[in-house]
């Protein structure tokens, strides 16, 4: 099933939730939806499950209008950021809930639909939990109960807000490898929405990164790291220096210091400069674009996380490699192996 | 705070001091004397005595004055049965009617943006706000032989004052928010994401409202139930107005109550006092339970 949004906009009061976004979803695809909260990632997700409706836009699935269906003739299973079990049900028979309203015509005897949830407990392996309710499991198995519940009705479209937002961080990386196998199982067309970076690169086959209602880029979890598109997709993914910078004429100057860095193809005007933390190499004084001195060092892992106070006025944090020890008052030159600028819009 | 660390004092000495101090910080903390505290309770359980549970002994003890016996044929006096029987009739129309309209305003409150939605719910508090007696009389105006519509009424010969249907109208107006106010709270909580997982899982919305939502606020509705129906038994004023008191047909236990009292019939007028006394002491009970098993049903959604 393929899912084409043209120019979506949806407001509350003056607040524009979405303000014109156009997005094409493939077939068998795992997408993330990835911003801060108030990008409107939500409120995409919930427009394309018809569980709330643009002001203007269209949506359409497999090239069929479908604002012109409500979001029980849809066919989408939604998964819910709280869960949103039936409180007063038994784990089986929220599972159970999607086939036991169906239309009688269509309706499966019970038989069936008691093999079909067995099969669904099966998969998301929690056949054990059958009898439980609600309230006695872990949030980890509510999560995965939600998702047996959503599939039961072979959704056409599968819908993911925040999936693992309320977990703790252990079990969110273990569902997050369990969704991305599932999901290569199952190979329905999926959306899930994530401020979690780190979720939507591991898991998603394509990353969309919005901001403000509207969609920085799209491209695969590569792309959007490698060659972020815009200011405010470098800043958000990844850790990176960011400096404001002045271009005239081929010349970058940081304050009253001219930058030795190459300028080609830059417009003039106040711009954004952007290195990731680990791009800027560590040299002696006088040896890189940038000089500062070391003001604090915290060992982590396998880089040193510096605290460097440029010539120039800025402190920034660089994460440099451990092989040379930096101490406090160190002063070295640094050069940015790989950086990107970009025009303050 | 001190910390006497050179001091040489064994270990279990100093844990034994340190739970002495556990223990007087406890008692710190409530910080009245034992005097103030001791006077404040007493004062709280004479007053009840005096103001809630002394008229409730006497109610009891004026109705078996005259033994048992004469408390019975007081209650089997064909005006007290007709006036017992008038009360069931009007609690269970007003009952039902407002069940269907406090389940209908919670739902559409609880679960829906739209304008005017603070005016709703001022207005469906209108009818605590206001005197029942002025209650009565909107309807006597509306209904009344020089009322609004008294004339139609009189012409297609249709009976609402001083008859069972404006007693039950007083008394339906009189109790009208007590459903929606029990279930507007319950429902606001529970949010309306079980409804949105049902009707994005295929259900309808009758579906959706009576496996997802009514399961859900059952106690609640119950709850509302109960109390809407000891106010529309124990009425008085609003039906007061409307009933004209026609002995044997338009008295209802309340009003009776009164009229046996004023015709000095003691125990008679007791007796039919001490039903809608036990009927508050049921209710009482009830909503006791009633609101543990609301309590159990807060939402496991959300942590």
């Amino acid at each position: 099933m393929t899912i084409e949004v043209r120019n979506l906009v949806k407001k509350f009061g003056s607040f524009a939730a979405l303000d014109g976004v156009d997005l094409k979803v493939n077939d068998g695809e795992l997408l993330a939806l990835l911003g801060p909260s108030g990008s409107g990632k939500t409120t995409l997700l919930r427009i394309i499950a018809g569980l709330d409706w643009p002001d203007s836009g269209e949506v359409a699935f497999n090239g069929e209008d479908a604002l012109a269906q409500g979001a029980r003739e849809r066919h989408v299973g939604f998964v819910f950021q709280h869960y949103a079990l039936f409180r007063h049900m038994s784990v089986f028979e929220n599972v159970a809930f999607g086939l036991r309203v169906q239309p009688r015509a269509v309706r499966k005897d019970e038989a069936t639909i008691r093999r079909r949830v067995k099969e669904l407990l099966d998969l998301v392996q929690l056949d054990w939990l059958a009898d439980r309710y609600p309230s006695q499991l872990s949030g980890g198995q509510r999560q995965r109960i939600a998702l047996a519940r959503a599939l039961a009705i072979e959704p056409r479209i599968l819908l993911l807000d925040e999936p693992f937002g309320a977990l703790d961080a252990k079990v969110r990386k273990e569902l997050r490898k369990w969704l991305r196998s599932l999901h290569h199982e199952i190979h329905v067309t999926s959306i899930f929405v994530t401020h979690d970076q780190e979720e939507a690169l591991e898991v998603a086959n394509r990353v969309v990164v919005m901001d403000k209602g509207r969609i920085e880029q799209i491209g695969s979890p590569d792309e959007v790291y490698e060659t972020p598109a815009t200011a405010f997709v470098h800043g958000f993914i990844g850790e990176s220096v960011e400096l404001a910078v002045q271009v005239e004429g081929g010349v970058i100057r940081l304050g009253d210091r001219q930058l030795n860095l190459a300028a080609d193809g830059l417009a003039s005007g106040a711009s954004k400069l952007f290195v990731r933390r680990h791009d800027m190499l560590v040299g002696p004084p006088g040896s890189g674009a940038f000089e500062g001195a070391v003001q604090h060092v915290r060992n982590f892992g396998p880089v040193q996380r510096t605290e460097v106070a440029l010539s120039g006025g800025e402190t920034i944090e660089i994460d440099a490699p451990r092989d040379r020890e930096l101490r406090a008052g160190d002063t070295i030159g640094l050069e940015p192996r790989r950086y990107r600028i970009f025009a303050n819009a | 705070m001190t910390m006497q660390i050179a001091e040489p004092v064994s270990l279990s000495q100093s844990a034994a001091k340190a739970r002495a101090h556990a223990a007087a910080a406890r008692n710190n903390l409530r910080t009245e004397p034992k005097a103030v505290r001791i006077a404040i309770i007493a004062l709280a359980i004479v007053f009840l005595s005096v103001f809630i549970v002394l008229p409730l002994v006497l109610v009891f003890a004026q109705a078996f004055s005259k033994g048992i016996l004469a408390y019975l044929a007081a209650l089997a006096e064909p005006e007290a049965l007709a006036a017992i029987k008038l009360t069931l009739v009007v609690a269970t129309i007003s009952v039902s009617l407002n069940l269907i309209f406090g389940l209908v305003a919670a739902w559409a409150i609880a679960k829906f943006e739209f304008t005017g939605k603070t005016f709703l719910i001022t207005l469906i508090d209108l009818p605590f706000s206001v005197s029942p007696v002025i209650s009565g009389l909107v309807f006597v105006l509306l209904f009344g032989a020089q009322g609004y519509f008294g004339g139609w009424l009189r012409d297609h010969d249709i009976q609402i004052l001083f008859a069972v249907p404006g007693i039950a109208l007083a008394t339906t107006f009189v109790t009208f928010p007590f459903v929606a106010r029990a279930l507007i709270p319950l429902m606001q909580e529970q949010g309306t994401q079980e409804e949105e997982a049902a009707i994005s899982l295929g259900a309808s919305g009758l579906q959706t409202f009576f496996r997802v939502t009514l399961p859900n606020i059952k106690w609640g509705v119950l709850y509302g139930v109960l109390l809407c129906n000891a106010r529309a038994m124990g009425e008085f004023g609003a039906v007061s107005v409307v009933s004209g008191h026609i002995r044997g047909e338009t008295n209802t236990m309340p009003l009776l109550v009164e009229i046996l009292y004023n015709e000095y019939q003691f125990v008679a007028a007791f007796a039919i006092a001490s039903l809608l006394a036990m009927l508050a002491l049921i209710t009482l009970i009830a909503k006791t339970i009633l609101e543990r098993h609301l309590d159990e049903g807060h939402d496991i959604n959300d942590d």
